[in-house]
């Protein structure tokens, strides 16, 4: 499914990215896990194309395209979800404005036909009550006014609507409380298919008692040191990441 | 009313400037309407002659500092002939949803278009008329209002506007009386070939005591000719009443728009503005808002679109004179390529007007390296009990904003078109009548697809 080759990226003329190798199948969920600016969020961002990541090195095949050429609206279309670790507030966009147009945009784009309204209102609310969201959180703007709780269930409801054939998870752990974790991690896996793989990023092995993963990769210094099985994820919430060489107390 | 002496001609006075619109009126002031009214030749010469004086504005005149009309010296602009006559319409612009015809008078080039108007849907006692019938009809009610708020004084535009007055809306809305349907004002410029073409509607808004109406005014163009609408609006709330009106201007871009709006609010009445700019090569909309009466509340808001070599100037003032009145001012404006903006916002609170509550914003949006804006907030506060907060900011996109929304598979240009939209929001979000704000949205949504 994405198969990316020696991937070397730098921000402001610096290199984050060191030559990142990683293949991803369908249906398997893969975690990354790592300290503090080692490149975990900047793998995702390149891989979503966001603007000021410049590739130095190497290559990222999606399902045999080249995704590196590709726009973030191509990228989507393709199958590609990114949930940010922190998703921006837009205001003056109503979210089910937002949610109806990047579906149709997707739709449209893969050569098939566009909701309706109501069609479209009738898969959402669908959607929203299995996230325990709401109506009111769909009439407002995107994520005005959300709590951190909000904002990831928001984010699962998009990868709900919009179905990915590949989503990364951005530390969505972060600023979650455990009610709000298993909320989003119950949306996150009932989307688990045999056709739909997952990248989850996290810092912390918390995460990965209600998403777990088939493989766990270590990211340091912008590059993967150790790969390995959800038994990893466990090695490293006892030991830290010290025997990468890094200092989590500094 | 204000009144001011001069001693001597402002600095940057030009008289050359003002020289063909003097010789102008001295040919044409004999065939103006109401020619025959001592009042109205006194008034027209009372302009005429601080036209004189004034000039044409100048940039070393501060409140005109960031709007340059010398483009209009060159044009020697000619008064509109019977050229506008020939011109038809197949759809006139309207806010109304079902495209049904109400109450609506249509200026072409200044003059008034019978068979184009409408009064179907008023109720009895409320007169709409055009000004050169109203000097017939209504001589005494035009005689007690006229020239009576927007003062030529200090002002050289309506000082201008004031010598060549000639036709326009006048609306009266007697004690008591709301008016359901919303009164349409078109204003369509159309010019000759020949010449610029330079014109003056005068409007006259008066709504006696606990009296409603909904005015909008849809200026536009037709062709391309080079046309001057150099308009000003005189609004008289009375106690108790309330009057919204709002205005759009999707002129060409070789149109001059120049505008002078004056409010005055009696105790309790309600002035509520809101001006939409998209169109002209050069615009000016000048609201001023007097609160003359204790709890008298004006919304003076707005919000324009300009792109290529468009300037769009927004000056507002209001007049807090009495105590307890409250003002709002929501101003959006987006500036794309060349093209500038000016806002300028003074808002007076004089000693009297104790427990004044008065806000203001102005957000400008930049979509280019190239596009600029002027803003000059001021407040003038000489009482001591009041509560006045004013804000300002001008911006990019949001690179993030952008990147979201196309993460999710909204391309480019439609993620830029969603968040011009929200932003613009904010500020249509102030026109209370629904299907004014529905228009006037669709009018932004229009701009954005025409890129």
């Amino acid at each position: 499914m994405i198969e990316i080759k020696n991937l070397h990226a730098t921000v402001d003329g610096k290199e984050i990215l060191k030559g990142i190798d990683l293949t991803i199948n369908p249906g398997e969920v893969h975690a990354i896990m790592g300290p503090n600016g080692s490149g975990k969020s900047t793998l995702s961002y390149v891989l979503a194309g966001r603007d000021g990541y410049e590739i130095t090195e190497g290559s990222v095949s999606f399902f045999g395209k080249d995704l590196l050429e590709m726009e973030p609206e191509e990228r989507a279309a393709a199958g590609l979800f990114l949930a940010f670790q922190y998703p921006v507030e837009i205001p003056g966009v109503a979210n089910t404005t937002f949610l109806k147009s990047a579906l149709n945009a997707i739709r449209k784009q893969r050569g098939e036909p566009e909701l309706d309204a109501m069609q479209f209102l009738k898969l959402v609310r669908e959607k929203t009550k299995a996230l325990s969201m709401t109506d009111e959180m769909l009439k407002r703007a995107v994520n005005v006014g959300f709590s951190g709780g909000e904002k990831k269930r928001n984010e699962t409801l998009q990868m709900a609507v919009l179905q990915p054939k590949f989503a990364i998870l951005d530390e969505t752990d972060s600023g979650l409380d455990i009610d709000a974790l298993k909320i989003v991690a119950e949306g996150v896996n009932a989307l688990r298919s045999p056709e739909r793989s997952m990248l989850v990023i996290t810092h912390y092995q918390r995460l990965l008692d209600y998403i777990v993963p088939d493989h766990v990769h270590v990211l340091a210094f912008g590059k993967i040191q150790r790969s390995g099985g959800k038994e990893l994820a466990l090695e490293l919430e006892k030991n830290g990441y010290a025997e990468f060489g890094v200092n989590e107390a500094a | 009313m204000a009144t001011t002496t001069l001693t001597k001609a402002p600095r940057g006075y030009d008289p050359a400037a003002a020289k063909p619109f003097l010789e102008q009126f001295d040919r044409v002031k004999d065939g103006l309407p109401g020619a025959g009214l001592s009042w109205l030749n006194d008034l027209r010469s009372q302009g005429h002659d601080r036209f004189a004086a004034l000039g044409l504005p100048t940039v070393k005149n501060e409140s005109w500092r960031y709007t340059n009309l010398r483009a209009l010296d060159k044009l020697a602009f000619q008064p509109a002939t019977d050229a506008g006559e020939a011109v038809r319409f197949d759809v006139l612009p309207t806010v109304r949803a079902d495209g049904a015809t109400g109450p609506r008078l249509v200026f072409v080039d200044g003059r008034f278009r019978a068979e184009l108007s409408s009064t179907a849907g008023l109720p009895a006692g409320v007169e709409l008329l055009n000004l050169a019938d109203a000097l017939t009809r209504k001589p005494d009610l035009v005689a007690e209002h006229l020239g009576r708020i927007a003062a030529p004084d200090d002002q050289p535009l309506v000082a201008l506007n004031t010598a060549f007055l000639a036709d326009g809306p006048v609306l009266h809305v007697p004690r008591g009386v709301t008016v359901e349907e919303t009164i349409e004002l078109v204003f369509v410029s159309v010019g000759t070939e020949a010449q610029p073409t330079a014109f003056h509607p005068r409007g006259l808004i008066v709504a006696e005591a606990e009296s409603r109406a909904v005015i909008v005014e849809h200026h536009v163009g037709l062709g391309s000719c080079t046309t001057l609408s150099n308009g000003v609006t005189e609004v008289f709330v009375g106690a108790g009443a309330s009057i919204h009106h709002y205005k759009v201007q999707r002129e060409h871009t070789e149109a001059f728009h120049l505008s002078h709006t004056a409010a005055k609010v009696a105790g309790k009445g309600v002035y509520d503005n809101f001006i939409l700019t998209i169109g002209a090569k050069l615009s000016r909309n000048e609201v001023n808002s007097v609160l003359d009466g204790e709890e008298g509340d004006t919304h003076v808001s707005g919000a324009y679109m300009v792109r290529g070599g468009q300037h769009v100037d927004t000056t507002t003032f209001i007049d807090h004179a009495k105590p307890c009145c409250t003002s709002r001012e929501v101003y959006k404006g987006v500036i794309d390529d060349q093209a500038r903006a000016v806002f300028q916002g003074k808002i007076i609170v004089r000693p009297d007007a104790q427990k004044t509550d008065g806000y203001q914003q102005n957000r400008a949006l930049l979509l280019s390296d190239t596009a600029e804006i002027d803003a000059k907030p001021e407040l003038e506060i000489y009482a001591d009990d009041v509560k006045c907060s004013h804000g300002a900011t001008v911006g990019e996109l949001d690179d993030d904003q952008l990147f979201y929304l196309r993460a999710r598979g909204i391309d480019k240009d439609t993620a830029r078109g969603l968040l011009i939209g929200a932003f613009l929001s904010e500020a249509l979000e102030e026109i209370a009548e629904e299907s004014v704000r529905d228009a006037f949205q669709s009018y932004v949504a229009n701009w954005q697809n025409a890129r």
